[in-house]
């Protein structure tokens, strides 16, 4: 029988919801039982919102101050010890779990699977390859654990309604000093939140400036959406890159993507491709997001956005 | 000597629209342009730009590839590497195999710093960085978009889903580079034909003592689902027409 560990997403407070995705995953690892590992400094809230959630065994909760930034060299030693006597291990496939889940799987020795997007099997999966060109299914081992990361955007996230025991752990570890957290700049925005939005407008190049990106931010608030960017976008400067979505950025699957002056090229697209609706803006007929967008439209964008957003009422 | 090794991969180039093979077990890369990863040029365009900043006297390219991948390592040492090494295979080495023989390379030469890409943009794994840090011990810092080497210490940002986190980590370590860190040199003619006399040493998987080239094993590869194309609409009445009937505003 599987017994899969994962581990847990959080700022120190709130639960990410690319754990409750984790936990969606496992559960289509059949006869699974399912536990989450909550690394903290002080985890109490951040272990009980996982043990909410439907179809976790049981919390484990590793509290120590060395825990309160997310720093993979200090995390992964603890998360391999703990992973005695599971078959797999998952994490997100978040900046988070891509840090912190190969180092775990060097730890003990395994490979490791990147952005599981299918359970074919316990020991069976599919990943995508070429920023989501191709999709390879792929066997690992029945004999050694399985350390993976989910991607999210191939999940929906497990329901609420569980009430799972919270156990303490402590790992007894030595634990490295070799890396030391400074500091964490990022919008808090006060928007959605790129990853988990229902619906994301995002603009490209084409915005020229951060203050010609205002419309998009301005059409976003409209629609109660969040904010996404191109690489062009980002690298510019007229946002944070946090915003970026892409094979580089974030991989988000929202019921309504609208791409704002942005070309649509194969890394920008890999993005996007789980997204429910997309709709383009572009004054090129022919640039390549009108081959995968659901409904196009042909113009130009300093035109059709406020137009758009007052049409919106 | 001050050292930074660099690992570089040969893959297909980020322009080529990749198909799959028609029997399923690959994607078509005869008569295909390949290149060098586009992160890991910028790992050595770092390597370069410190040892040009006068912190380090050496780098040192390696790659592990089949025999063609000399041409992107000629190219490594066009940009400035001073010397390079391919671990010749024609198998596709997965990331752990690949951190194992980083791990004694990173013995035998000794360098007080090893940058990578993020990911290789073939399979996407975005491990080898990590792992590497894992059995060697030491700080990993993934994601790089600005490194600053003072005193046997770095200070780096990095780019995460929240943002920018800086980190302060101790040499030697191990760090992996995004697109935002700097943009690679081109290389000049006079510095191809500099390149050919520089050294490159040719090593195998035995010599690491590495079997097998990846502990899982590949069963099928596919072409994705193919989004189809939608509808044309008009003007913003239409396309807000549109919207409404799907119930998505
Ligand atoms: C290794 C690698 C990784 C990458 N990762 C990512 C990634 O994660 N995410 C990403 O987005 N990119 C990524 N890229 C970059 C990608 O290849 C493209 O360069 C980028 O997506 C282009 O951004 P863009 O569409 O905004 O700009 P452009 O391609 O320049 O497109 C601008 C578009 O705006 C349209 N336009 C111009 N003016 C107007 C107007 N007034 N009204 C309407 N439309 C207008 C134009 O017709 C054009 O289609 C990556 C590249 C590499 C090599």
């Amino acid at each position: 029988m599987s017994r899969i560990l994962i581990v847990a997403e959080h700022d120190g407070a709130k639960l990410n919801p690319s754990t409750a995705k984790c936990v969606t995953c496992a559960k289509q690892v059949a006869g699974a039982s399912i536990d989450v590992l909550v690394l903290a400094a002080d985890g109490a809230s951040v272990a009980s919102q996982a043990a909410a959630l439907a179809g976790v065994g049981k919390v484990l909760l590793a509290d120590n101050p060395a825990n309160a930034e997310p720093l993979a060299a200090v995390l992964a030693p603890q998360v391999a010890k703990l992973a005695a006597g599971y078959t797999h291990v998952f994490g997100p496939s978040t900046t988070y779990g891509k840090d912190l889940m190969p180092r775990v799987a060097a730890l003990l020795e395994v490979g490791q699977l990147s952005d599981v997007m299918a359970v074919d099997g316990p020991h069976a999966f599919k990943r995508p390859i070429y920023a989501g060109n191709a999709v390879l299914s792929v066997e690992a081992p029945q004999d050694a654990v399985l350390v993976a990361t989910v991607r999210v955007a191939s999940f929906e996230a497990a329901a609420t309604g569980g009430s799972a025991a919270v156990e303490k752990v402590d790992a007894g570890v030595p634990l490295p000093t070799h890396t030391r957290f400074v500091s964490r700049s990022g919008a808090t925005t006060g928007r959605p939140d790129l990853q988990s939005a229902a619906r994301v407008v995002a603009g490209g190049r084409a915005l020229g400036s951060a203050d010609g990106f205002k419309i998009i931010y301005s059409l976003a608030d409209k629609l109660g959406a969040a904010v996404g960017a191109s690489r062009a976008a980002v690298d510019a400067g007229y946002v944070p890159n946090d915003l970026q979505v892409g094979q580089t950025g974030k991989i988000i699957a929202p019921e309504l993507y609208v791409a704002i002056g942005i070309s649509g090229a194969i890394q920008h697209m890999t993005g996007i491709k789980d997204a429910r609706t997309i709709v383009a803006i572009n004054k090129d007929g022919e640039a390549p997001i009108f081959e995968v967008a659901d409904v196009g439209l042909v113009g130009d964008l300093f035109a059709i956005v406020p137009e758009f957003e007052k049409a919106l009422g | 000597m001050r050292r930074i090794m660099v690992g570089v991969k040969r893959v297909v180039d980020y322009n080529v629209r990749v198909r799959v093979k028609p029997d399923n077990t690959g994607v078509i890369t005869e008569g295909v342009k390949m290149s060098l990863n586009p992160f890991d040029e910028i790992a050595l365009e770092e390597a370069l730009r410190i040892k040009e900043r006068g912190l380090a006297d050496e780098v040192l390219a390696v790659s592990i590839g089949p025999a063609d991948t000399q041409q992107q390592l000629r190219t490594a040492l066009a940009m400035g590497a001073d010397r390079a090494i391919l671990v010749q295979t024609d198998a596709a080495v997965a990331p752990l195999p690949v951190a194992r023989i980083f791990r004694q390379l990173v013995d035998k030469e000794q360098p007080f710093l090893v940058l990578l890409g993020k990911q290789a943009i073939d399979d996407d794994n975005g491990q080898a960085p990590q792992m590497l840090a894992a059995l060697w011990d030491r700080p990993q810092a993934v994601s790089c978009s600005k490194i600053d080497i003072a005193d046997g210490k770095a200070t780096v940002v990095r780019e995460v889903d929240a943002g920018l986190e800086t980190l302060e980590v101790e040499l030697p370590a191990v760090m992996s580079v995004d697109l935002r860190l700097n943009e690679p040199r081109y290389v000049k003619l006079p510095d191809i034909m500099k390149a050919k006399k520089k050294p490159l040493d040719t090593m195998s998987l035995g010599d690491f003592g590495i079997g097998e080239a990846s502990p899982f094993r590949n069963v099928r590869v596919e072409p994705p689902p193919q989004r189809t194309k939608g509808i044309m609409v008009k003007d913003v009445g239409e396309l807000v027409e549109t919207l409404k009937k799907k119930g998505l505003v």
